[in-house]
């Protein structure tokens, strides 16, 4: 009797245990659910305002009832902000100029990443450390002299020996772009060397071995053993290095600021939708016409969606691939 | 069969070389070359004319003029590196609190991840750019515009600095958490590499480790700061020297340095500023990196 009466304490003892740790745990669900949809409220929010105010109509700005989802739908800014954009010639053109200097940054990188993660040469140790150093300066500081270098492109002096001119002028064309990731020393290169050294130093050196006693040679291996297994870093270096490019404001402008690439039309799109804005609606009265603040903000509002929209597709259709090759990649190692 | 060796050896040097030539040319022309002209526009004054340039040493004018004449710069460059000083360790406890987040099983685990690395596609000075434009263009007034952004999110902070001084904690303090708070916005857009970085450093943890220290009676908590912590803090290091440097684009000196040689053209005093602020940023890194290489754990 006494000894069921000890089981059946011992029994709810138990269940009571398991209920308080139940309600911990859910209340636990409960929190980190509440954190996870505030934080990315907070991302998305901007980008659902977008949304919004690219379909919404002149008239429903002056709404006050209205919140998000608007009243009267229309295509009208869109087409507008494309006009003053002039879009897919505009996009067309950064796409290409992204993608040609992605490749050209992943192969240099690649093989930079390679040359140190496996061969040892005299200075070679030096050598990685100065790729670090390459990450940490300011690239403020190289600015003016990089700029007054592409104003009259010139290596070594050998042009002005064999034309006697005082070299070509590179500024607005791609070249300087071009030049700089092919070299390796473009938009945060130095990172992506790093990224690819750690991981090559991770694989297993009997490949390359087994690869040398079958007949391949230094190159032959690199193309046909490294490579191939080293999808998960050029994966994570490839969209870093699309997605910065396709940002990034300070090297056009500083090179290309008058080429139509997509960060330059947006980051003075607000000067351009103004001068343009009344003569699109079909105002008369010539230049004394301004155009609506706030139908100027919506076009800005609507370009800036047109400029990220590719990126977001991309981003929607390798997302995936994103966070399993950033851990695969060796940064971590 | 030495001398074979040898040359192997050699051989091997050489083509190593081979695979860096092309880093190594950029490094050269690209790098080091602009890096030492750099410092001697700091110290001459420089004119453009159409064919090239002309340098007129000046000895430490420029530096003098950054630091002591000009009106703008002294403010400009304390104001974006405190304020980096500031962002790191909010970033970082961000990053690492976000990343533990989602490296838990929960329902909507992968579209929570998608949205959380938004920002690292998103963050974009090109945006931002146009996003002041606009704004500016909407009232008409840049002035009005900063003081918006100060104010757009500071709706209860009184109550916020009352509560956390009620209950005895220091006012320096409460300010940073104040600060936190109003910043939200920008700490969670410029967190999104650091998130990654840290994401996958805990996917490295062995999680026999944590059924180890289940079965001795650790808490969840305890087994955050002994195992999760240590095991990840050689990654804090990587994610401090990440932030600082994605500092860089799109500060407020970084801008100004920008205008002095574009706008108004002084190219040499532009040179003088942007080697102030590399200096005080490596003074910085050194500083924080001695500090946190003692205390990180290498395994």
């Amino acid at each position: 009797m006494e000894a069921s009466q000890a089981v059946r304490t011992e029994d709810n003892k138990y269940r009571l245990l398991k209920i308080k740790n139940k309600t911990i745990d859910t209340l636990y669900a409960i929190f980190r659910y509440a954190l996870v949809i505030g934080i990315s409220f907070i991302i998305i929010y901007p980008l659902l305002m977008k949304f919004s105010v690219a379909f919404k109509d002149k008239i429903d700005i002056y709404n006050p009832t209205i919140y998000m989802v608007p009243v009267n739908f229309t295509l009208d800014n869109m087409k507008m902000a494309m006009e003053i954009l002039n879009y897919f010639p505009l996009l067309g053109n950064t796409l290409v100029f992204v993608i040609v200097t992605t490749l050209l940054t992943t192969a240099s990188c690649a093989l930079a990443g390679y040359g140190f993660a496996r061969f040892s040469f005299p200075g070679s140790n030096l050598l990685f450390a100065l790729v670090i150093l390459t990450i940490l300066v300011p690239t403020s500081t190289l600015m003016v002299p990089m700029y007054l270098h592409f104003r009259s492109f010139d290596i070594l002096g050998v042009l002005h020996l064999f034309t006697g001119k005082q070299g070509v002028n590179l500024l607005n064309t791609y070249w300087p772009s071009i030049i700089t990731s092919a070299t390796a020393i473009g938009l945060k290169a130095g990172l992506f060397i790093y990224i690819f050294r750690q991981f090559f130093k991770g694989m297993p050196k009997e490949i390359e071995e087994a690869a040398l006693i079958d007949g391949a040679g230094g190159v032959k291996t690199f193309l046909k053993i490294m490579l191939p297994n080293a999808v998960p870093p050029i994966i994570t270096v490839v969209l870093f290095c699309f997605v910065w490019q396709y940002n990034d404001t300070f090297f056009t402008s500083l090179f290309m600021s008058e080429s139509a690439l997509m960060p330059i039309k947006i980051s003075t799109l607000s000067a351009q939708a103004n001068a343009l804005i009344p003569g699109l609606m079909g105002a008369i009265g010539g230049a004394n016409v301004k155009a609506d603040p706030n139908h100027v903000a919506m076009i800005i509002d609507t370009g800036i969606l047109l400029a990220i929209i590719p990126l977001i597709i991309l981003y929607l259709v390798v997302q995936r691939y994103f966070v399993e090759s950033v851990e695969r990649s060796g940064i971590i190692g | 069969m030495n001398g074979y060796k040898l040359a192997l050896r050699h051989k091997r040097s050489l083509l190593g070389l081979a695979f860096i030539i092309p880093w190594l040319l950029g490094f050269v022309f690209m790098f080091a070359t602009p890096l030492i002209q750099s410092i001697r526009f700091s110290f001459s004054k420089l004119t453009v004319n159409p064919s090239g340039f002309i340098l007129e040493p000046v000895g430490w004018a420029n530096f003098k003029e950054a630091l002591f004449v000009d009106a703008t710069f002294n403010r400009i460059l304390t104001q974006s590196v405190s304020e980096m000083v500031l962002n790191v360790p909010m970033i970082l406890f961000f990053s690492l609190f976000s990343a533990t987040l989602l490296n838990q099983k929960f329902r909507g685990r992968v579209l929570a991840r998608a949205i959380f690395f938004l920002p690292v596609i998103l963050a974009s000075n090109a945006i931002s750019a146009a996003e002041t434009a606009g704004l500016i263009n909407l009232v008409g007034d840049s002035t009005v515009v900063n003081e918006m952004g100060e104010t757009a999110s500071t709706y209860n902070i009184m109550s916020m600095v009352m509560i956390l001084s009620d209950i005895g904690m220091p006012l320096s303090f409460v300010d940073y958490i104040v600060q936190a708070i109003t910043r939200i916005y920008d700490i969670i857009t410029s967190s999104g590499v650091q998130i990654l970085i840290f994401l996958a450093a805990l996917q490295s943890v062995p999680g026999a480790m944590y059924e180890v220290a289940k079965m001795e009676g650790a808490t969840a908590y305890e087994s955050f700061w002994k195992i999760t912590f240590p095991l990840v803090s050689p990654l804090i290091l990587t994610n401090v020297i990440y932030t600082i440097i994605d500092s860089f684009t799109g500060s407020a000196v970084t801008d100004m340095i920008f205008s002095t040689a574009f706008t108004t053209q002084n190219f040499g005093l532009s040179a003088a500023m942007s080697w102030i602020y590399t200096i005080i940023i490596s003074v910085i890194l050194v500083i924080i990196g001695v500090l946190l290489s003692r205390r990180v754990h290498y395994n």
